[in-house]
Order: structure tokens, then sequence, then C-alpha cells
């Protein structure tokens, strides 16, 4: 047998594999020096990940390159996607220190579990076989339902975590027996051969159906679409702000890969059924997402609405890539596109609004609740105008990049004959656009009732400031980060 | 040689604003006389776009072009034409009145007060010049965040719900006709250029649903009967400024979507509907002339007069001949100053007495001589009274929509006599009569800055009244292009 045994190229997995040493490192150096000096954790999790960074940009070489027995692949689209992933855990990382630290929650674990969540998306983002896909997914996800749990003093983050888990395991069976149906159907467990069969037309056609319909049941859980979303606006609320923000980021950019990867890559031959389950599951979300979250008076369940409602905005360009069962690669390009657009500006502004809340918050205090934004203009004009700028973003108002995002996600739809959808999916927008006023309201129109000066830390202040400062410059100039993903796109597809 | 003169004139006071904003609000004085040199360079650097305006060309002048979102073929194009220009003008012009009215009164983040109306400035600019749907909506959406921001901030006691009100109406409009315009983009083949658009070929259908949903989107912005109720609760809510700027731009840009969008882009649809446009505007003139006559509240009445105003420009528009639009674009601008002119004067004496109502007031002419004799000749325009600019806006409708239906040109008429009676009877029970109680026989009469505000506008009103010649010269040969494509079908 050992002759069989071919040694895999590892070149293109390098990223990942350096991820997992250092992760030993950081386990090992938490042991050490855990008690007396935290920030060394810390300060090794952020240079691995641009160390990450600096040998995704290294291996990355425009090609598609299939490795480890073609269940792994390295293209234009992983690196990419995952580039915005360490961008968003650095972020997530910077704004989130000081809160962790003044709950004692920055232990070795955070780190190693969040650098293996990190993993995972990797993982999933350069799955190109069905068993690839789940392990990744498996090994995010249990990541973070750790670190949901992270602090155990909290009954509320316990709960969430326990939901998080029963709800997010079921999702997984969910996946897994779709993906068999779907193996069982094709013969095939990479993605490329299910393709292949599909194309090839020789599959039964009722098990595929079946199968897909749990694929994409697994794929909406993990993108929070109605009526998978359940699960999203009690960990959204209960699990440490820091982790919310972390879930809200570059999960949903792996969650994206997922669906891109199993949807478009591996069962496009069943475009026309999976487009019409995602047309039914964006229309859902879009509105009980945006009129949920009106009733909200937590900013962290609001935020969990919004992004319900922005995942629903976000699959409007997955669903509109065949048109009429006719495949034209340029409007499949544009539609997807489109998609990764929304998610890569989704995630900018998600991080911003947590950052926001995690500015406010200080040492014994969660300033999560809607009051807490009262008279912000009072106490910090800069912060507000920051807050300003990503709320209007995320309401689609222009110039702020979540206008542009809505624009090409509607413009895909509307070509590809949505035309009604798209009128349903602006008039929830007004009504989205409702609650997002209301936190501009509060900043601005009504006086503060807690006069505490803000003790975020310079590292916050200083990233929340680019973080907002980007969502207004990329809208002001929308054109580099669409074209990349457009790129992007037309590259690796 | 390339002009970047629309572009001074858009970023000048957006540019100029984040310095205000910066020095925040405890360095007072340095901040209104910033403000001010903002304002009057943003005034400054549109005055080229008259002196060097070409009367003899309805093509677009100051044209500037600059790709923006390549994905979607977006281009940075501005340029101006006859019927754009003027309000350019008119914009920066108010944008200097608004900061020397807010001088003294806004005592509250005067810096914030300042920067945005600046920002909305420079944002409207961009909406009269923008020739690239997106770009054009852009602006449209953007300007409601500094309204927004500035009637819920500095307004009256009931702000919050007149500036969710504002911003929620407004954006319902603009969202349908987001879906509009990329419709338009996918049937034209790939472009947002709206001249390119003037010449797109569009079935029956279709065009009804683009004119309907520019209808939404424009008819709230003038606003028209039925979705004016908005505009009453913001006109009232808003600070005097704010209340200014509405009243003299803001409601132009509904009326200019129509000429820019609804008449050259869908003209058959136009036509169609047009009936159903001409009674909207006769209710809007006539019954809301009534709602204006029984208002208790000053502002609340020039916020009807407002809208009853506006219902004489779509008139206008719909009657489809010269004399009408030209009619309905000075109208427009006649409008921006007197409104403005009577919001300020309502502004002046809310600050000493601080009561809009009617009811407070009563022979202030005689403590307030000269600040009377300024707001009955508003009134006078208001209603008006040949020799003032009130006058040639609605003689020319009327004469248009007379040359178009008898009857229209007589309900038309009708605010003459409407229009005097609601202004001039408020004049009677504010301006005239005994002393109505103490606190008007304290009041003081204006100051050099407030006289110097609405003298400016006087003058404007006037001498737009007696010699409108230099106004209407630079609307015809765009006037004439407009109405060349309105007439030919799309179909």
């Amino acid at each position: 047998m050992l002759q069989n045994f071919v040694m895999p190229d590892l070149y293109p997995a390098a990223p990942e594999i350096f991820l997992l040493l250092m992760s030993f490192l950081v386990l090992f150096v938490d042991l050490v020096f855990g008690a007396t000096h935290r920030w060394i954790a810390a300060m090794l999790t952020v240079i691995t990940l641009l160390g990450c960074a600096a040998l995704t940009l290294v291996t990355s070489d425009g090609q598609t390159t299939l490795t480890f027995s073609n269940m792994f692949v390295d293209d234009l689209l992983s690196d990419f996607l995952k580039l915005m992933s360490y961008l968003a855990v650095i972020m997530m990382l910077v704004y989130s220190r000081q809160y962790l630290s003044d709950r004692g929650l920055d232990r070795g674990e955070f780190y190693v579990l969040v650098l293996y969540a990190t993993l995972g998306m990797m993982v999933m983002i350069s799955a190109a076989s069905l068993l690839t896909m789940y392990l990744g997914l498996e090994l995010m996800s249990l990541s973070l339902y750790g670190l949901v749990a992270i602090d155990r003093e909290s009954r509320r983050a316990t709960e969430a975590a326990m939901k998080y888990f029963v709800l997010g395991a079921l999702a997984s069976g969910l996946l897994l027996y779709g993906m068999s149906m779907i193996y069982g159907a094709t013969g095939s467990l990479e993605i490329g051969g299910v393709a292949q069969a599909l194309y090839q037309g020789h599959s039964e056609k009722p098990v595929l159906i079946f199968g897909l319909v749990f694929l994409v049941a697994g794929i909406a859980f993990k993108l929070g679409l109605v009526p998978f979303h359940m699960w999203i606006p009690d960990v959204y609320h209960g699990a440490p702000t820091a982790v919310t923000m972390f879930i809200g980021s570059a999960p949903k950019l792996a969650a994206f890969a997922m669906a891109l990867r199993l949807l478009v890559y591996g069962l496009f031959g069943l475009a026309m059924d999976w487009q019409k389950m995602l047309l039914i599951m964006a229309v859902l979300s879009i509105g009980l997402g945006n009129l949920a979250a009106i009733a909200q008076s937590n900013i962290k369940r609001m935020l969990a609405y919004s992004a319900i409602s922005h995942m629903g905005y976000m699959v409007l360009g997955l669903m509109a890539g065949v048109i009429g069962g006719q495949i034209d690669p340029f409007t499949a390009v544009n539609a997807y596109s489109s998609a990764l657009y929304y998610t890569v500006a989704y995630v900018l502004m998600s991080l911003g609004a947590f950052g926001m809340v995690l500015l406010l918050s200080r040492a014994g205090y969660e300033a999560e609740n809607l009051e807490d934004f009262k008279g912000l203009n009072q106490r910090s004009p800069w912060f507000a105008a920051m807050m300003l700028i990503i709320m209007f973003s995320m309401a689609g108002i222009p110039f702020f990049i979540g206008f542009f995002a809505k624009f090409a996600v509607l413009l895909a739809a509307i070509k590809a004959g949505y035309t009604a959808v798209a009128v349903i999916a602006v008039m929830f927008s007004l009504i989205g656009a409702f609650y997002y006023l209301r936190v501009v309201k509060l900043m601005y129109f009504d006086a503060p009732v807690d006069s505490a000066p803000i003790a975020a830390g310079l590292d916050l202040r200083v990233m929340l400031s680019l973080n907002g400062l980007a969502i207004a410059a990329f809208g002001l100039f929308p054109d580099a980060v669409m074209l990349v993903c457009t790129t992007t796109l037309m590259r690796s597809l | 040689m390339k002009s970047q003169l629309l572009s001074l004139a858009i970023w000048v006071p957006i540019l100029g604003a984040l310095p205000v904003f910066w020095l925040g609000s405890e360095r007072r004085t340095l901040v209104r006389w910033l403000s001010l040199a903002v304002a009057i360079t943003g005034f400054l650097v549109t005055i080229p776009l008259y002196t060097g305006f070409d009367t003899s060309t309805a093509g677009m002048q100051f044209f500037e072009q600059v790709p923006w979102i390549t994905r979607f073929n977006v281009q940075y194009m501005l340029g101006v034409d006859g019927i754009s220009m003027p309000f350019i003008l008119l914009n920066s012009l108010i944008t200097v009145l608004v900061v020397l009215a807010g001088w003294e009164v806004i005592e509250d983040k005067q810096a914030q007060y300042m920067g945005a109306f600046l920002v909305m400035s420079g944002l409207m600019n961009g909406i009269f010049c923008a020739l690239d749907g997106v770009l054009f909506y852009v602006f449209f959406e953007a300007s409601l965040i500094p309204m927004y921001i500035i009637i819920g901030a500095w307004g009256g006691p009931n702000r919050v719900y007149a500036a969710i009100k504002f911003f929620l109406y407004t954006l319902l409009g603009s969202l349908l006709m987001l879906v509009a315009l990329i419709w338009l983009f996918l049937e034209s083949g790939g472009s947002f250029n709206i001249l390119d658009w003037h010449h797109l070929r569009i079935g029956m259908a279709p065009q009804i649903l683009i004119f309907i949903a520019f209808l939404v989107s424009f008819a709230v912005k003038v606003p028209m009967w039925p979705v004016h109720t908005w505009l009453p609760d913001a006109h009232v809510e808003a600070p005097t400024g704010g209340s200014v700027v509405l009243a003299a731009i803001a409601l132009k840009l509904g009326a200019y979507g129509f000429v820019r969008f609804s008449l050259p882009i869908v003209p058959d649809a136009s036509h169609h509907l047009a009936p159903l446009m001409i009674a909207l505007s006769l209710i809007a003139v006539i019954y809301i002339g009534f709602v204006a006559l029984v208002q208790t509240d000053m502002k609340k009445l020039i916020a009807y007069s407002s809208i009853s105003h506006m219902g004489f420009v779509t008139l206008g528009f719909f009657i489809f001949n010269q004399i009408g639009i030209e009619g309905a674009l000075v109208q427009m601008i006649s409008h921006g100053f007197v409104s403005a002119a009577m919001f300020l004067c309502v502004g002046v004496m809310y600050d000493r007495m601080h009561s809009r109502m009617i009811a407070d007031y009563g022979g202030v002419v005689n403590t307030m001589p000269k600040f009377s004799a300024l707001f009955v000749f508003f009134a006078m325009a208001n209603s008006g009274l040949p020799a003032t600019s009130g006058f040639v806006g609605e003689f020319m409708v009327i004469l248009g929509a007379i040359k178009f239906n008898f009857w229209v040109g007589f309900a038309a008429a009708t605010t003459l006599i409407l229009g005097a009676a609601y202004t001039l009877w408020m004049i009677k029970r504010v301006v005239f009569g005994a002393v109505g109680n103490d606190h008007v026989a304290k009041l003081k009469d204006i100051g050099g800055r407030e006289f110097l505000v609405l003298g400016l506008l006087a003058v404007c009103v006037l001498a737009m009244g007696l010699y409108p010649f230099p106004f209407t010269e630079v609307m015809h040969a765009s006037v004439d292009n407009l109405l060349k494509h309105v007439a030919a079908s799309k179909l």
C-alpha cells in the first residue's frame, strides 16, 4: 500500500500549516507565561495571522492548484477570502483586547480557539471536496461554540453556547446527510467531480434534489437565513461582545465560500433549482430581519437581526447567476462578484458596529442597550460621526460602501429578471432604515444618560476611526474593491 | 480648456465643512467666520457659471467627465444647461444667507449646524449638475443625511418625529427610483448616462412603470398632494435655516427631477398621465390653498403655501408648452427667494418671541417698522403681486394653462385670490392693528445682519419681478430642446 502513497504538494496549504504550527506555540507560550504576561499570546496570534497573510500572498500565483488528492484548492478566490478573514480577525483582536482583559477573558484558550476557528474557515474557503468542507466547517463551528462559552461565569453565554451547539450540530447533520445523497447520486466527493457528473447527466435527479435541499439548509444555517436563523439573535446577544464581533465577521466570509464552492462550483447544473430556494429564503430573511430588528432594544440583538437581513441581500446576488437556464459566464461572474462584494462590505460594517459597542463598554459595564448610545454626539462627536457612517452605510444610504453593495446585488437581481423581488427588497430596506435612523437619533437628538468619559484605549480608537473612514472612503471610491471582487471571481470560476 | 467649476461648486462647501466640524463648538466666532468664508467662496465659484454661460445652445456646459465605477460604467459626469444652472447659483446664495441667519440664534453645537448646511449645499449642487443616473441618485439620497440631522438636532419640540418622517418619506420615493435607474441601465445596454437615456426607445408599459417610479420619488420631494404631509411637519419643527433650505432648494429637487428624468425619458407616459398630473397639481393649488387659509401657525401656513406654489410648478411642466415650462422654472426660482424670505421673517420673530402662533402677535409694525416693511413686501411677492418675482412665474404658467385648456387656466388662476387671501390675512393679524400684547410691545427691530439678509432677498425678488429677462434668457434654448424631446415619441 505504501508505494501508492504520494506525498501531497504542501506548498498551496502553507498558510494553514503555518497557522497550525503557530497555534501549538501559542498554547505552549500561554502555559509558560500565561499567568504573568498575557499579552504575549495575543501578540503571537496577531503575528501568526500576519505571517499567514504573508504566506498567502507569497504562494498566490493566480493559478488554480489542487492538492491533497484534489481535496484542497488554492485559487485567487481562496487567497482573497483568506486575506479578508485574516484582516477581520486581526481587527477583531485589536478591538477586543481591552474588553477581554477587563473581564479576564484574555486567556490562552481564547487565542487558540480563535486561531482554530480561523483555520477552520481557511479549510472551508479552500475546500475542493465535500469532506474537506465538512471538516473545515466543524473545526470552525466547534471552536466558535467554545468561544461563545468562554465566559464560564455568565449563564447567558453558556445558554447561548448550548443553543448554538445544538442547532449547529443539527445543521451539520443536515449538511452531512445532503452530502451523502450527493455522493450517492454522483459517485464523487470531489466538488469538481460532482460538477462533472452533473454535466454528464447520468445522475438520478430526485436523489440529487433531495441532497440539494439538505445542503442548502446547511448553508442557510451558517449564513443565518430565515428559516434557519433562530440561533443568530440568541448567540449574538448571549456571547461576550468580542466573540459576537468575531462570529459576525470572518465566518460570514467562510459561509459565503461554502455557498459558492458547493452550489456554484459543485452543483451549478442544478442552479435553476437552488436559485428558487435561495430566492424564498432571501425574501424571508430581508423581511423578517428588518421587521424584527425594529422591536429590539438591545443593540447586539438589533445587529443580529440586521445581519439576517444583510445576508438576505447578499443572497440576492448569489441567486442571480443563471438566467432562465442559460449559462452565461459574464452574468455569472457579475452576480457572484456582487454577492462577494456585499459580503466584504458587510464584514467591514459589522466589525465597525460591534467596535462601537466595545468602545462604549468598560470594566464592569456592558454598553449593549440602545440607550447607551444616547447623546453620544455630546460625549464624543468624532465617534458619533463614525457610528453615523456605519449606520447609514448599513441602511444603504450613499456615499458609503453599504449603498454600493446593495446597488450591486440589486443590479444583479434586476438583470436576472427579479424586478419584483428587487422592489420588495428595497421596500424592506426602507423599513430597515428606520432602526438605523433610530440609533442616529439617539446619538444626535437625545441628551446623554451616561456621562462617563469613554474609557477605550488608543488601539481601539484608532482601529474604529480607520474602520469608519474606510467605509466612507470605499463609498466615495468604490471602484477598487468592486474590481478586485470581479477579477477574483473571473479568474477562479 | 477643461472646466472644473462644477466640481468646485460641489466640493468647496463640502470640504470647507470639514475644518468647521473640526473647530468644534467652543470657538464660536472662528466657526461663524470660517463658515461664512466657505459659503461665500462657494457662491463666488458659481458666478462664472452665469457669466460664462452660452445662451445659444441647449447642450451641457462646463462639462466634466471622469470614470467613477468602471464595473458598472458609472461616470462622474457633470454639466449644466439653462434649466439647472440657475439653481446652483440660487442654492449657493441661499447657503450664504442661511449661515448669516444662524449667526447668533444657534447656540448649541454651532459648528455642526454650520457644517451640516455647508455639506447640504454641496450635495444639492451635485444633484443639479449630475448627468449620470447613479451620481444623481447618490447626491439625491446623501442630501437626506444632513437635513435629517438639522431637523432632528436643532428643531422644535416634535423634531424627532418630523425628522424621521421626512427621512423615511423621501427615502421611500428614491428607492423606487433606484430600481427604475437600474432598469434603464440594463435597457440602454449598460449606460447610466442620463443624456443617453433621452434617446432610448421604451415601450409603453415600461414607460408607465418608470414614470410611476419617478413620480413617487419626485412627488414626495416636491411635494405633491397627497404625499405632502411630511412637509408641514418638517417645516414647523426645523430650525429657521432648515426651513429655508427645505423650501428654497430641497423642494426644487423634485420638480427638477421631472424635467431631467420623467419628461424627456418617458415622454409618452408623461403625455398619457398628464391629466392625472394636472389634476394633482390643481388639487395642490386650490385645496392646499384653502388648507393654508385656516392655519394658526405661521410656519405651517407658509409650508402649505409652498405646496400650493409647487403645484403651479408641476402644472407648468405637464401642460407641455414653452411658456408653461419656462413659467414653472421662473416660479421655482422665485419661490426659492420668496419662501426663503418668508421663513427668515418668521424666524426673526420667533427668535424674539419664541412663538410661531399668529394669535400671539398683532401690531408688530408699531415696534418693528423696518422689519414689517420687508415682511409685507415678501408677503406681497408670495401672493403674486405684479412687479415682484412671484407674479412673473404665476402669470406665465396661467397663460400656458389657458393655451392648453381654458378651465385648467381658470382653476389655476384662483391661486391669485387664494394666495392673496391667506398671506395677507396673516399679515393683517400679525403685522397690523394695535399692539397685541406686552411681548410685542417689547420687540426690538431687526439689526444690521438681519437687514442685510432680508434686504438682499428683497432686491432679488424685485429685480426678478421688474426685469425677468436675464433669468428667462438662459432657459430658452434648454426648454426648446426639452420640448423637442417631449414631443418626440419614444415608443
